[in-house]
């Protein structure tokens, strides 16, 4: 990008999304003003492991709402299970005052309701153009039997062409648009997935991990589509671990620990909550590393100290048990007190 | 060693009844594999229900030979819900499978004593070609040109056959352009995305395994026509031989399927004719003939071996296609 591009002028955030209740605190599970999807007594087991359990839950219109939660939390299980891929246990949950229980996926998305994968999907023997041409909802092509007479379809498939190639231009694919999907690169795929999920024109956008994997120059362009989307009237439900990028985008902010809703809120509030800090965030979340492994000379707060200290003390126990057992001292190095980081999840 | 007749048994081949057969299975399992990712092991069930469709129709009820064409696409279609139904809902390895083992319950149900009356069980059927050539419009004799002289029956054959490639030809290639087409290329790459998008992946599927299953039982006919029916063609190689012919050619093509059938056939005459000759004239004196017959199925083991790591894409496929086989 070039230095006189000015920075995209700040969007302001949509507020008043719940409606407060007698306490005046915002508890998990809170009525919203206008809910699209409304989640009651949801639960998805596997085995022995309760996945998602929760109570209630719902996603306000027309807003930006950030799923976020340690790995395991049942985030993405809790994705399959709005979008139909997967099959709860039990529970009812509806969109846009539909009931979608039992509702087979193919379905949930011609309703409206599109969703991500946190692995991209990209069809990659498709070029890029069928790819977003496959997008296109109702499309009378693809009736077998229309399908060998094309001058049922054309006219229809000139309208999804041009359609298609005007998003691609917005996502700044439109270079590519004879390439096999496969030769993009896995941040264009995003990309690429994400221009064909609009071209159904959805209600409500799912993306699971729109950011995972993608360098920071495009994470800003992606970020720059999820507010667009919203502006264009569509819902946004994200995952994401990036606590700075839900707090620029997000309006909402529901947090989930195995497999609950243990805070929501808007985010600047719900990332203060002791449930969220201790469940997800980490005690140490504002300390910058480098600073405390000593490979970066930066401000060394009080949190870093007491982080390094933490660290010593461990280092110093595991050396102490190791010499009581007569064992070979093991080597301990910093990172190991370094708090969980969250990468991918499946 | 006589190479004139040795070449002139292998041009002969390119318009045999069972070569186009074989053409149309491969344009078939195209649709099934090469564009739909499904992988269908039961070639050879779906050219048994093609061929004793027709032959039984014909022998068993008196139907007219059109009538029993058709009767035999409809068993073909039938065959494919029935396979369909419990296994395109699950992964693909179960289509796998589940289409093995019903082409060889096919086969050994043609094969059994108890059917005796209707399908012959190991005679197999024949006799059932008369009203087919009745409608013969070609002057009678034995007529044509350099290798390719053949009876006026059997021209008819071969006439039907090539009418029936064209058509099943322009089909594939009009469905696979289209949006139809377009779903069904996406489900090959990734199912759930397609799901994603709002597509009814199993209906698609479903279509698909239809089309497919059609134009292979076609197949069944066609060489059904040319020659008799036996339960044992339509054993498990058979379906190996239809794989064969499609990855040489080229799975994802359209004319993958139809160079790939007649060069398997050409190759395998050549060398049907070529070996025996050779331990003839004691070339390759540690084999017998009957030796040697076998020596042509290894190296078309082998070819289909070398054809796969070296040429995934087969003879027409893109080489683009290549770069990114996963």
């Amino acid at each position: 990008m070039s230095a006189d591009v000015s920075p995209p002028t700040p969007r302001p955030k949509a507020t008043g999304l719940h409606k407060p209740d007698a306490s005046g605190e915002i508890r998990p599970g809170i009525a919203k003003v206008d809910p699209i999807i409304v989640i009651d007594g949801v639960r998805r087991v596997f085995g022995g492991l309760t996945a998602v359990d929760v109570e209630h839950l719902e996603i306000p219109r027309n807003a930006i709402t950030a799923l976020i939660g340690p790995n395991g939390a049942g985030k993405t299980t809790l994705f399959n299970l709005l979008t139909g891929f997967d099959k709860p246990n039990a529970g009812t949950w509806s969109f846009d005052g539909t009931s979608l229980s039992g509702i087979p996926a193919y379905k949930t998305a011609r309703m409206g309701q599109v969703r991500t994968f946190q692995l991209t999907k990209s069809l990659g023997l498709l070029t890029v153009l069928e790819n977003m041409k496959l997008g296109a909802p109702h499309q009378s092509g693809e009736r077998i039997w229309a399908g060998i007479l094309p001058f049922l379809w054309r006219k229809q498939e000139e309208g999804i062409e041009e359609k298609a190639r005007g998003l691609l231009a917005r996502f700044k694919l439109d270079a590519k648009e004879d390439d096999f999907a496969a030769s993009l690169s896995g941040g264009q795929r995003k990309l690429l997935e994400m221009a064909r999920a609009l071209m159904s024109d959805p209600t409500l956008v799912m993306l699971d991990e729109p950011m995972a994997g993608v360098n920071p120059a495009l994470t800003q362009s992606l970020l720059d589509h999820i507010l667009d989307l919203k502006d264009l009237g569509m819902t946004v439900v994200f995952v994401e671990h990036d606590m700075h990028m839900v707090r620029h985008i997000a309006d909402w902010v529901v947090v989930m620990a195995e497999g609950k809703v243990v805070a929501e809120g808007p985010p600047d509030a719900v990332m203060k909550q002791q449930a969220v800090i201790d469940a997800y965030l980490g005690a140490h979340q504002d300390v910058d590393l480098g600073v405390v492994t000593g490979r970066y000379e930066g401000e060394m707060t009080a949190e870093a100290q007491e982080l390094i200290e933490t660290a010593n003390e461990l280092s110093e126990a595991i050396e102490a048990d190791a010499e009581a057992h007569g064992d070979e001292p093991e080597q301990t190095r910093p990172e190991q007190a370094r708090p969980e980081q969250t990468e991918g999840e499946k | 060693m006589d190479f004139v007749q040795i070449l002139s048994n292998t041009l002969a081949q390119i318009l045999a009844p069972t070569t186009l057969g074989f053409v149309l299975a491969a344009i078939g399992l195209s649709v099934h594999f090469g564009f739909a990712g499904l992988l269908n092991m039961g070639v050879a069930g779906f050219m048994a229900i093609g061929a004793y469709g027709f032959a039984i129709s014909i022998l068993s009820f008196g139907v007219s030979w059109p009538l029993a064409v058709l009767i035999g696409l409809v068993a073909a279609v039938l065959f494919a819900l029935v396979m369909g139904i419990p296994t395109l809902r699950l992964r693909g390895d179960y289509l796998a499978i589940v289409t093995i083992a019903a082409a060889e319950v096919v086969r050994l149900l043609f094969l059994t004593s108890a059917f005796r009356n209707q399908t012959g069980s190991a005679d197999g059927l024949s006799g059932f070609q008369a009203g087919f050539r009745a409608s013969n419009p070609l002057p009678p004799g034995k007529w044509g040109f350099g290798p390719w002289t053949y009876q006026s029956d059997q021209w008819w054959v071969i006439i039907v056959g090539t009418i029936t490639i064209a058509i099943a030809l322009v089909v594939v290639w009009m469905l696979m352009r289209s949006p139809w087409g377009r779903v069904i290329r996406g489900i090959r790459e990734d199912e759930d995305a397609v799901r994603s998008l709002g597509k009814n992946v199993y209906a698609f599927k479903m279509q698909a395994l239809i089309v497919g299953g059609v134009i292979i039982a076609a197949g069944g006919i066609i060489t059904a026509m040319g020659t008799n029916v036996n339960p044992n063609v339509y054993v498990t190689s058979q379906t190996f031989y239809v794989w064969t012919a499609l990855l040489l050619g080229g799975a994802a093509t359209i004319f993958g399927p139809v160079l790939g059938a007649i060069l398997f056939w050409m190759v395998r005459a050549f060398l049907s004719s070529l070996l025996p000759a050779l331990v003839k004239i004691g070339w390759l004196p540690f084999l017998s003939a009957e030796q040697s017959q076998m020596l042509v199925f290894v190296l078309v083991g082998v070819a289909l071996m070398l054809l796969v790591i070296f040429r995934p894409q087969g003879l027409l496929g893109s080489k683009k296609e290549l770069t990114f086989v996963r």
